[in-house]
């Protein structure tokens, strides 16, 4: 039988790489930017991730250079819908197919090989407590800090003055502007912070859920973050709830593969895409930011 | 300083200069990326753009032209229409693999019949049902429920390779295949081939290819379908004006990608691939993307874009086989072959100005354009 | 003058093709209401966004009090004691009342306080607003009461305000300028940027009157007629359209108790709308800007279809019809937007031609349209109503906003509609445009069609009307004849003062 607590231990790990690649998004989508290249950016990221984390030999290395690469990846979307003005959606995808492409050609070396790992923490009697410890004292560190990333978008949205900023951008481009805010300056720097949320994502998966690199191994979970922010309608909270929500779903149809059910794998394997399909027609009824995927351009 | 001044009207010339200046752009980027990765800059560039034509193993390569173009071709068609109507279809390869597998699935339900007058077209019906119904799916639920269509098209597509390797591996598994996964092979079925000349790379794809390319000439320029798609693009709220039902749009242009999908899969699946296996999709329905939009989304475009996109793949073999070049790097060149198009197409739209002067006055001012107000 | 808030000395600014402002010189005094007067297109919103410093001039100097004044963003402007009040609202629907107060400040103080200081400002000129609701949700009056409170909270010394009355009612405009004249005895100067000239008579103490980018007079509007100061705005003397008024025909278009939620987020709510038009009539729609006119429209036009029962065309019940259908019947609009609604702007004329023409034009032929004709019948909308273009596949976007508008409604008029819906038809355009304009709709009256005018400019619904109704959130009130009504009952039709006060001076 199934661990409850295990299950739902191992629900986080599976959420944490979309909840990271999903509050970036969210937070470039409150700015009015629709980045579809989120996929490509986390597969950059993990292959970032484990080749520093390898030349290293620390994960945290990995993380660092994750967050680096995908920022930079990002930033060349930015350079193109910011500056040169093109479409959103095919630069996103654009974004994708590159950083498809990209990180094969840098995997080649890398493949089947073994990253260093992530400890969990570790804190002796609170996460030998039952059922709760291992769940609030006894996941590693990312687990974590992707909540604290979470709670602190919520914060900055909400709270600060850089924030309002950011959404009054994302609500009326041309308002903003000609209250005298940099629209473009804004936007470029919440591409970049997603950028990097989507490559610490893909570390996570390359350093920390499978952990080594395979060709691919994002295998939708940028598109699936997409998704998760349309279900949070674009809400930091509600974005946590779907990502582990989504989590769920995916441990459950792993577990059901291994317990040998008699339904074909390739049947339980469709089911988070399916799921996902489900959440968008079922959860789409918040209202997207104002300016949300045009283009800006300071006419006189 | 460099400022960006909006064009009152798009520039002719850099609409069809663009793809032109991405592609010697992406040569020069490429060779940059062969030189980092240890190959000679010009050797690479040469054994992927020139060797497939008129190389000394070019009678070999040509066909191939016509193999690789002809889908890329069918399915950049058939995005073109949402593309061009702000309707972004990007599970073109699940709709690939839906025809496939539907094509397939007919005629295999035939076997061995020998009756190819009918079971021919049949799977030809098949297979663009196929890739149409999934595209209903995204289609029906933008409709309905104002589902995002970029990302259920997308989602479907992972949906589409587990029901392909599911069928690959049960349903249409060939019984006398040993117990090794994969389809009878179709190709070799004289009442499923869809081959023609075979050596000529000539296969019913190439001309469904060609004819798709004349059909949507003829819709975008003149039909007042056509006009609406385009109209759409334009603006939204001007369609809904001039009576454009948007709804039936979105049927029509998703579905009309879908059908085009499904025969370009059910073609491969009887040509060139033969059989239904767990790897059948080579991505094409995700460079059809590339092909489009190098392509201007104009059907000329797109045939001459389609050329060169299989181009680089028929090079990038090549040069995998006599270089050792990684496969990947080939997936690099076109994203950034994509990536230039966009960033050159800025001037298409807009004109650099240098510094800050001001430019001549007009000899007499006239009413000032909306930009002044 | 030593005693100059603001002066400016040869101003000039160009775009590529035309001269926004040329060598402008102005000075304002402090405390002073002075007006900027010119047509669309005269380089007003140019010159007002270089002293906001939103567009940096060519040539020129300003002086702000005595020491130069160059602002390179709008954040130096307010800083400066520069503030404005912009044409379209530079507010985000999303955002509460006090964020939206905050993004338009310097250095805002924290929530809690800045709320209370919202509240009592907007009290003490008269302009009460609630600190914690979504602006989305406010009347267009409300709105603009958001974009004054924000710059009075920073204690301007100059006010930029850029056509304030276009959405306000009789009423509402009389207590703005209750607040306009308190805020200049308090030593505020005010630039007031309008078209309307008997409000300037009403208001300002001296005036710039502007004409293709130059500078062509001041004077003291309390001293100058309001046809002087148009004349010299023009550059000519002004055709006023004129036509034998005609006794009315039969009913030919009937709305009978139509409610219908608008499409748009934030839009109003269409409520029990009634109205009858009979052949050879205008009726005149009057409304503050967002009370349910493009919803209206939509509702006629056919974009936005209706249940059985509730619209008639002559005995056709239209309401489920699309907009094909009932341009079929006769029944023709053409909306307020012209970039992006009635036109697309990025298709050659020749295009734009077909988007409504294709019907009663017969520009398709089994399902392919006959581009040669298509060009024919844009060329004889050219032709007819004067549109200044190089040629039929030109791109809409490339025309001026006056010759775009002259093109939309020619291409509505020469399909002898039976029953014309217009929504501002003149927005936007030119004195002689106007005129253009307006006469067009009545010759086509006369002709014996119906026509229906929205639109938010009352003086422009009383030359042409034949009756009159408002529209008032979403409620259109029972027409009355136009002639002889007067302004404080139009005022009244149009909603009156809503929930403002006097400003308690």
């Amino acid at each position: 039988m199934i661990d409850p607590a295990l299950l739902i231990a191992s629900l986080m790990v599976a959420s944490t790489p979309i909840l990271l690649a999903a509050i970036g998004e969210l937070v470039v989508e409150r700015s009015g930017v629709l980045n579809l290249g989120v996929e490509g950016m986390m597969i950059t990221g993990a292959i970032c991730g484990i080749a520093a984390a390898l030349w290293a030999e620390t994960p945290w290395a990995g993380f660092l250079a994750a967050a680096v690469g995908g920022a930079l990846l990002s930033l060349l979307f930015a350079l193109l819908t910011q500056v040169l003005m093109s479409n959103q959606v095919a630069t996103g995808l654009a974004l994708t197919l590159f950083g498809l492409g990209l990180s094969a050609l840098i995997g080649q070396s890398y493949s089947q090989i073994r990253a260093p790992s992530l400890q969990r923490i570790d804190l002796g009697a609170l996460t030998d407590l039952p059922v709760v410890g291992r769940l609030l004292f006894g996941q590693d560190p990312m687990v974590y800090i992707s909540l604290l990333i979470v709670a602190g978008t919520w914060a900055f949205l909400r709270f600060s003055r850089a924030g309002l900023i950011l959404r009054a951008v994302g609500e009326n481009h041309d308002a903003a502007h000609a209250l005298g805010y940099n629209v473009r300056l804004v936007r470029t720097c919440a591409i970049a912070f997603g950028g990097a949320c989507a490559g610490l994502g893909g570390a996570y998966l390359s350093l920390v859920r499978v952990p080594q690199w395979t060709d691919g191994m994002t295998a939708g979970a940028g598109w699936i973050a997409l998704a998760i922010v349309v279900f949070a309608s674009w809400r930091p909270w509600r974005l946590l709830l779907g990502a582990y929500l989504f989590g769920g779903v995916t441990v459950l149809q792993l577990n059901l593969q291994a317990g040998g059910f008699a339904i074909p794998v390739q049947y339980l394997s469709m089911s988070p895409y399916i799921v996902t399909i489900l959440v968008l027609v079922v959860m789409n009824a918040g209202r997207a930011p104002g300016s949300l995927g045009r283009t800006f351009h300071a006419s006189h | 300083m460099i400022a960006l001044e909006r064009r009152p009207q798009a520039s002719t010339a850099w609409t069809w200069a663009a793809p032109l200046m991405a592609v010697v752009l992406t040569m020069i980027f490429g060779g940059l990326l062969f030189a980092a990765l240890g190959k000679d800059p010009l050797v690479a560039i040469r054994t992927i753009f020139w060797d497939p034509l008129f190389g000394e193993f070019a009678s070999f390569y040509r066909p191939q032209l016509l193999v690789k173009g002809a889908p890329l071709v069918l399915i950049a068609i058939g995005l073109s229409f949402g593309f061009r109507a702000g309707i972004w279809n990007i599970g073109a390869e699940g709709q690939y693999i839906l025809g496939a597998i539907c094509g397939a699935a007919v005629g295999l339900a035939l076997y061995p019949s020998e009756a190819r007058w009918l079971i021919f077209p049949l799977m030809i019906a098949g297979g663009a049902l196929g890739g149409f119904l999934w595209a209903m799916i995204p289609g029906l639920l933008k409709v309905r429920f104002n589902a995002n269509e970029i990302l259920v098209s997308l989602m479907l597509v992972y949906v589409a390779e587990q029901l392909l390797a599911a069928m690959a591996l049960g349903a249409l598994k060939n019984p006398e295949g040993m117990g090794f996964p994969g389809s009878r092979n179709l190709a070799q079925w004289d009442s499923s081939v869809s081959w023609i000349d075979r050596s000529a790379g000539l296969h019913w794809g190439v001309l469904f290819a060609l004819g798709a390319v004349v059909a949507a000439y003829a819709l975008m320029a003149r039909h007042v379908l056509g006009f609406q798609i385009r109209l759409t693009g334009q603006s939204p709220r001007a369609a809904a004006f001039a009576g454009v039902r948007p709804n039936r749009l979105i049927l029509v242009c998703l579905g009309l990608a879908g059908a085009l999908a499904g025969l370009a899969g059910m073609f491969e699946v009887t040509g060139p691939a033969g059989q239904i296996t767990i790897d059948f999709n080579v991505g094409y329905g995700f460079t059809a993307i590339i092909v489009a939009f190098l392509g201007r989304l104009h059907p000329v475009g797109i045939l001459l874009a389609g050329g060169i996109m299989a181009l680089t793949y028929i090079g990038g073999e090549i040069a995998q086989n006599q270089l050792g070049t990684p496969a990947a790097a080939i997936q690099v060149f076109q994203g950034m072959l994509l990536f230039f198009l966009l960033a050159v197409d800025v001037l298409t739209h807009y004109r650099l100005r240098l510094g800050r002067k001001a430019p001549a006055p007009a000899p007499r001012p006239a009413p000032a354009p909306e930009a002044a107000e | 003058m030593s005693d100059a808030l603001l002066r400016l000395d040869g101003v000039t600014k160009a775009y590529p093709g035309v001269v926004a402002n040329a060598d402008v010189s102005m000075t304002i005094r402090p405390g002073e209401i002075h007006a900027l007067l010119g047509e669309n297109g005269a380089g007003k919103s140019t010159l007002v966004k270089a002293i906001y410093g939103l567009v940096t001039p060519d040539r020129g100097r300003m002086t702000l009090m005595g020491r130069p004044y160059a602002p390179h963003d709008p954040h130096a402007a307010r800083a400066a004691g520069v503030a404005m009040v912009f044409q379209h609202f530079s507010l985000f629907d999303a955002l509460t009342v006090a964020e939206n107060v905050a993004l338009g400040m310097e250095d805002p103080p924290p929530f809690r306080t800045l709320a209370a200081r919202i509240r009592e400002v907007s009290e003490t000129y008269g302009l009460p607003l609630d600190p914690f609701r979504t602006v989305g949700d406010l009347s267009a009056g409300e709105r603009q009461r958001v974009e004054i409170v924000r710059c009075l909270l920073q204690d301007p010394k100059l006010l930029i305000m850029d056509e304030p009355t276009s959405v306000l009612t009789p009423q509402e405009v009389a207590i703005l300028f209750e607040t306009l004249r308190k805020l200049s005895a308090e030593g505020t100067a005010i630039l007031y940027i309008s078209h309307k000239l008997e409000e300037i008579r009403a208001l300002c103490e001296s005036a710039t009157i502007l004409r293709l980018g130059r500078v062509v007079a001041t004077c003291d509007p309390r001293e100058t007629s309001a046809r002087a100061m148009a004349e010299m705005m023009v550059g000519g003397s002004l055709h006023v359209p004129a036509r034998d008024r005609a006794e009315p025909g039969a009913v030919v278009l009937r709305i009978e108790g139509l409610s219908a939620a608008s499409p748009r987020a934030f839009g109003t709510s269409l409520k029990d709308v009634r109205l009858e038009v009979r052949r050879g009539e205008v009726l005149g729609i009057g409304g503050v800007a967002g009370n349910g006119q493009d919803e209206l429209l939509a509702a006629l036009s056919g974009e936005m279809t209706a249940p059985r029962g509730l619209i008639f065309f002559e005995d056709h019940d239209v309401g489920p019809m699309g907009p094909d259908a009932r341009r079929a019947l006769g029944l023709l609009a053409a909306p307020e937007e012209r970039n992006g609604h009635a036109a697309a702007p990025g298709m050659s004329l020749t295009e734009n031609a077909a988007l409504t023409g294709r019907v009663r034009e017969g520009l398709t032929r089994r399902g392919f349209l006959d581009w040669g004709r298509a060009r024919g019948f844009a060329a004889s909308v050219i032709e007819t109503f004067d549109v200044r273009t190089p040629g039929t596949e030109t791109a809409a976007g490339a025309l001026s906003g006056g010759n775009l508008q002259k093109f939309v409604i020619g291409r509505e008029i020469l399909q002898r509609p039976e029953v014309l819906v217009v929504n501002q038809p003149t927005w936007g355009v030119d004195a002689s445009a106007a005129a253009a304009i307006r006469q067009a709709l009545l010759d086509i009256a006369e002709r014996g069609a119906a026509v229906v005018a929205i639109s938010q400019d009352l003086d422009e619904l009383m030359e042409i009307s034949d009756r009159f109704a408002a529209l008032n959130e979403g409620r259109l009130s029972p027409p009355r004849p136009a002639a002889g009504l007067t302004v404080e009952e139009i005022g009244l039709m149009l909603g009156g003062a809503h929930d403002m006060d006097v400003a308690h001076v």
